[in-house]
């Protein structure tokens, strides 16, 4: 009973070390992965329909994607057995690790040792030569080259033999164990963000705040505390469509009370006690409460800020002049004859129609435009059209993410394991001195685990520079 | 002059360097190399010109940090830097290894890359930075990237004059492999210089095809008798390849070059390029996605396309690390290995939709 269950043990183990089980993991995530990336994840199944009938002719495409929408193929990377696939990796990974490490530990745990002369053929690098030096200078001056070698030596003798040796970058073949455990840690950070955090979203209209968020199945998540947009704004580059920065302002508050403000933008998220607001979109929503916000500077250089609703009016400072807002468009174009019209549904280029009234009399009628200041001018002032503040909501995407900082070490010590792994390698040096009177006889032979050509040279280095004297 | 006009120069210079490079090979005259090597030389100084002067004007349209004013922001100013990156890279193979015959296969995709800018219709201007691309990652991650992919190409060129040395069993499925592979490039590079010819040197029927004219000179041609000429004579280059591949080895072997160093610089280009790809291409870039999208991974297809390159580059060094896969076998991977690279940079670019659409046309 006892050998068969431990006999089961080291089955699982075996089969978890094996080679074959590296090599169907690694073809199945990397095929499974192609099919994921040409099938639209996450899409409507039209769109994959279309996609099939393409590929096999329309009379099967119904069949296979109610086949691909089985297996989960439209929404893979996230199906149980593509995780189980991962999974797989990584326990192969860990085990296939864990079997050669103690052989590597083994090795490194026992000091470099002087060579017997036998053992010096077998090595991969050898050079023979004569110094006109007696034993004593000769070591003097190879002891000197290998320092400049940067070698660390120890010396040994036996006989009339005398061997210099020395180790350099043996900790490097730890590099690969290190890559390998940080991928686990990765898969770690993974698991607990995916566990313990969540992914959310939040759409704010300006002027308005939220205490929770919302998942991708519609549930409420609780923040903790509540969040407000102040404001939200489009930068366009100089006379073009092409957006320069998406802002949101964003503050935070607790029972009420600003505890922190905070401009964001794509690239600068917002993080507050664990819950970070990404910038993600945008929209427009215009609603009666949503307020046109001017700056109006008047002859006499007064300048004044209003912010009225769509059906109030305002008077022009130092004049009877009352202001109507008439019509009002998110984005204002003008086409090749002239003619205005409205391009977009979002705020790309904002603009009013203004009414100015003198007692019952339409005096003039104009359309002032958010981005061109030469619409701003009037025979009475400045009309600057700052703003329909309470009209544009900030798409935000709000995470939390307890294991991102794992992923973040993991990939950390990757870095070093690679380094380690594919720049270092662990070299051994042998030189062996015998004294023929007069003369001394020299051997010098080199290990190295890999880039042996690189040794090579510096070994042939060392050995010019002892020949030209 | 602007960056565009240096631009210009090293193009020429580059493909004059690769004609000269492949009659080297053929000719094996000492003076012939020596005047690629200085073309390619030359083709790279003026290459860096334009690409500091681009980055001037890049940085004086778009006001913000110099090191965010990096040209690498749409598809052709990364075609023109892993083209940089190429030649580099190759300038230092060769001085290092003293042999000038890699030139013929190496600068042929640079000359690919080129051509591809030019006639695919992209967009050769410089547009000012969208507000995701707007982070100084971008420097990091896409120039390692092009780095790594530049090793990875190198790697390829090595791994396919291994296989023409070494394998010359005309029904092996890795000879059938190679001659396809090398073929396939021949003549899609072939079919892009007729295009280019045909559209940009006499002009023809310029208006008709605004966006792109890739191939409309040959597969895609208007005239379907020209279309059906072409994928025979495609097929035919291809039979031919097959059937005269074993000739290509007696190229090369007299350039003092072993099999044996070929295989080891195929391992050694792709030593160097993982680590950077994994470092440049995906950890910098989950962490630059991480700090603009809030995920650090989200499957998008470049994503994935990049862990299945990453994947077959790690199998490749798994298997000739630990299992000690040499020869054609392993030659084999590497090409596998570029391929995933090209389809990771191009395929999905230019197939699939997803986050890195500005890398598009």
């Amino acid at each position: 009973m006892q050998n068969n269950k431990k006999g089961t043990v080291d089955k699982i183990w075996d089969f978890f070390a094996s080679i074959k089980l590296a090599i169907f993991v690694f073809t199945a995530i990397g095929i499974t992965s192609i099919v994921g990336t040409i099938i639209e994840q996450n899409a409507e199944p039209e769109k994959n329909i279309r996609l099939l009938s393409k590929m096999f002719g329309s009379s099967y495409a119904s069949d296979i994607y109610r086949l691909v929408d089985a297996i989960g193929l439209n929404n893979m990377y996230h199906s149980w057995w593509f995780i189980a696939l991962l999974f797989l990796f990584v326990s192969n990974l860990l085990i296939c690790s864990l079997e050669r490490l103690p052989s590597i530990i083994k090795i490194l745990k026992e000091p470099q040792k002087p060579i017997e002369q036998e053992n010096f053929e077998g090595l991969p690098i050898r050079h023979k030569l004569t110094m006109k030096q007696d034993l004593q200078g000769a070591v003097q001056r190879l002891s000197s080259v290998m320092q400049k070698a940067g070698f660390k030596f120890y010396e040994h003798r036996e006989g009339d033999l005398v061997q210099l040796y020395a180790e350099a970058g043996r900790y490097s073949r730890f590099g690969v164990y290190i890559t390998h455990l940080s991928i686990l840690l990765l898969f770690i950070g993974v698991v607990i963000g995916i566990f313990m955090g969540f992914n959310g979203y939040l759409n704010l209209l300006e002027g308005t705040s939220s205490s929770v968020a919302y998942l991708a199945n519609g549930k409420e998540i609780n923040l903790g505390f509540d969040i407000r947009c102040d404001d939200f704004e489009v930068s366009f580059y100089e006379g073009t469509d092409t957006p320069k920065a998406y802002r949101s302002v964003l503050v935070v508050l607790e029972q009420g009370k600003e505890i922190l403000r905070k401009d964001i933008e794509v690239n600068t998220p917002l993080r507050y006690k664990g819950i970070t607001f990404y910038q993600s979109s945008f929209g427009f929503a215009p609603s009666p409460q949503s307020l046109f916000h001017f700056r109006i500077a008047s002859k006499s250089n007064k300048i004044q800020e209003i912010k009225i609703p769509f059906d109030e009016t305002f008077i022009i400072p130092d004049t009877k002049v009352k202001v109507k807002i008439s019509d009002f468009t998110p984005a204002l174009g003008v086409d090749e004859s002239g003619k205005l019209f409205t391009y977009a549904d979002s705020m790309y280029n904002p603009a009013v129609l203004l009414e100015f009234h003198e007692g019952n009399r339409v005096i003039n009628r104009q359309w002032v435009i958010k981005r061109y200041p030469h619409t701003w001018v009037f025979p009475e002032g400045t009309i600057e059209f700052v703003d329909l503040w309470g009209s544009q909501y900030t798409g935000l995407q709000v995470r939390k993410d307890p294991g991102v900082w794992i992923v973040y070490v993991a990939c950390l010590i990757m870095s070093v394991g690679l380094y380690m792994s594919f720049f270092m390698s662990h070299r051994r040096l042998w030189i062996l001195l015998r004294s023929t009177g007069k003369e001394t006889e020299v051997m010098i032979g080199g290990w190295s685990n890999k880039y042996r050509a690189s040794l090579a040279a510096k070994i042939q280095g060392m050995v010019d520079s002892i020949t030209s004297k | 002059m602007d960056s565009s006009d240096f631009f210009g120069l090293s193009a020429i210079a580059y493909i004059l360097s690769m004609i000269l490079y492949i009659s080297f090979l053929v000719f094996k005259k000492e003076t012939i190399g020596i005047v690629a090597t200085t073309f390619a030389a030359l083709g790279l100084l003026a290459h860096t010109i334009a690409f500091a002067l681009r980055w001037k004007e890049f940085y004086e349209i778009g006001k913000m940090g110099i090191l965010r004013a990096v040209p690498l922001t749409n598809l052709y100013e990364s075609l023109i830097f892993f083209v940089w990156c190429l030649i580099v890279g190759y300038l230092i193979v060769e001085w290092k290894y003293k042999n000038r015959s890699f030139g013929a296969f190496i600068t042929p995709i640079a000359g690919m890359a080129l051509a591809f800018a030019d006639i695919s219709g992209m967009s050769k201007d410089i547009h000012p930075l969208v507000p995701a691309l707007q982070s100084n990652w971008l420097l990091a991650h896409v120039t390692m990237s092009f780095i790594s992919y530049a090793a990875f190409a190198i790697s390829f060129a090595t791994a396919i004059m291994y296989l023409a040395m070494v394998s010359d069993n005309k029904k092996s499925l890795s000879y059938i492999f190679w001659t396809a592979i090398l073929g396939i490039f021949t003549v899609v590079l072939i079919a892009m210089g007729i295009d280019f010819l045909t559209f940009k040197v006499a002009g023809l029927s310029h208006k008709a095809f605004l966006k792109s004219y890739l191939f409309k000179a040959t597969f895609r041609s208007e005239s379907t008798m020209i279309s059906i000429i072409s994928y025979i004579a495609a097929i035919a280059a291809l039979l031919g390849f097959w059937s005269l591949g074993v000739g290509i080895k007696r190229f090369i072997s007299p350039f003092s070059i072993t099999a044996e160093q070929l295989d080891d610089l195929t391992y050694k280009c792709i030593a160097v390029g993982f680590p950077v790809f994994t470092l440049g291409g995906l950890i910098f870039g989950a962490v630059w996605a991480d700090q603009a999208w809030g995920r650090y991974w989200s499957w998008d297809p470049k994503e994935t396309w990049s862990l299945i390159t990453w994947f077959v580059y790690a199998f490749y060094i798994h298997a000739r690390l630990l299992r000690g896969w040499r020869g054609i076998k392993i030659a084999i991977v590497a090409l596998v290995g570029f391929i995933s690279t090209i389809f990771t940079y191009l395929g999905v670019n230019l197939l699939l939709s997803g986050l890195h659409s500005y890398g598009s046309m």
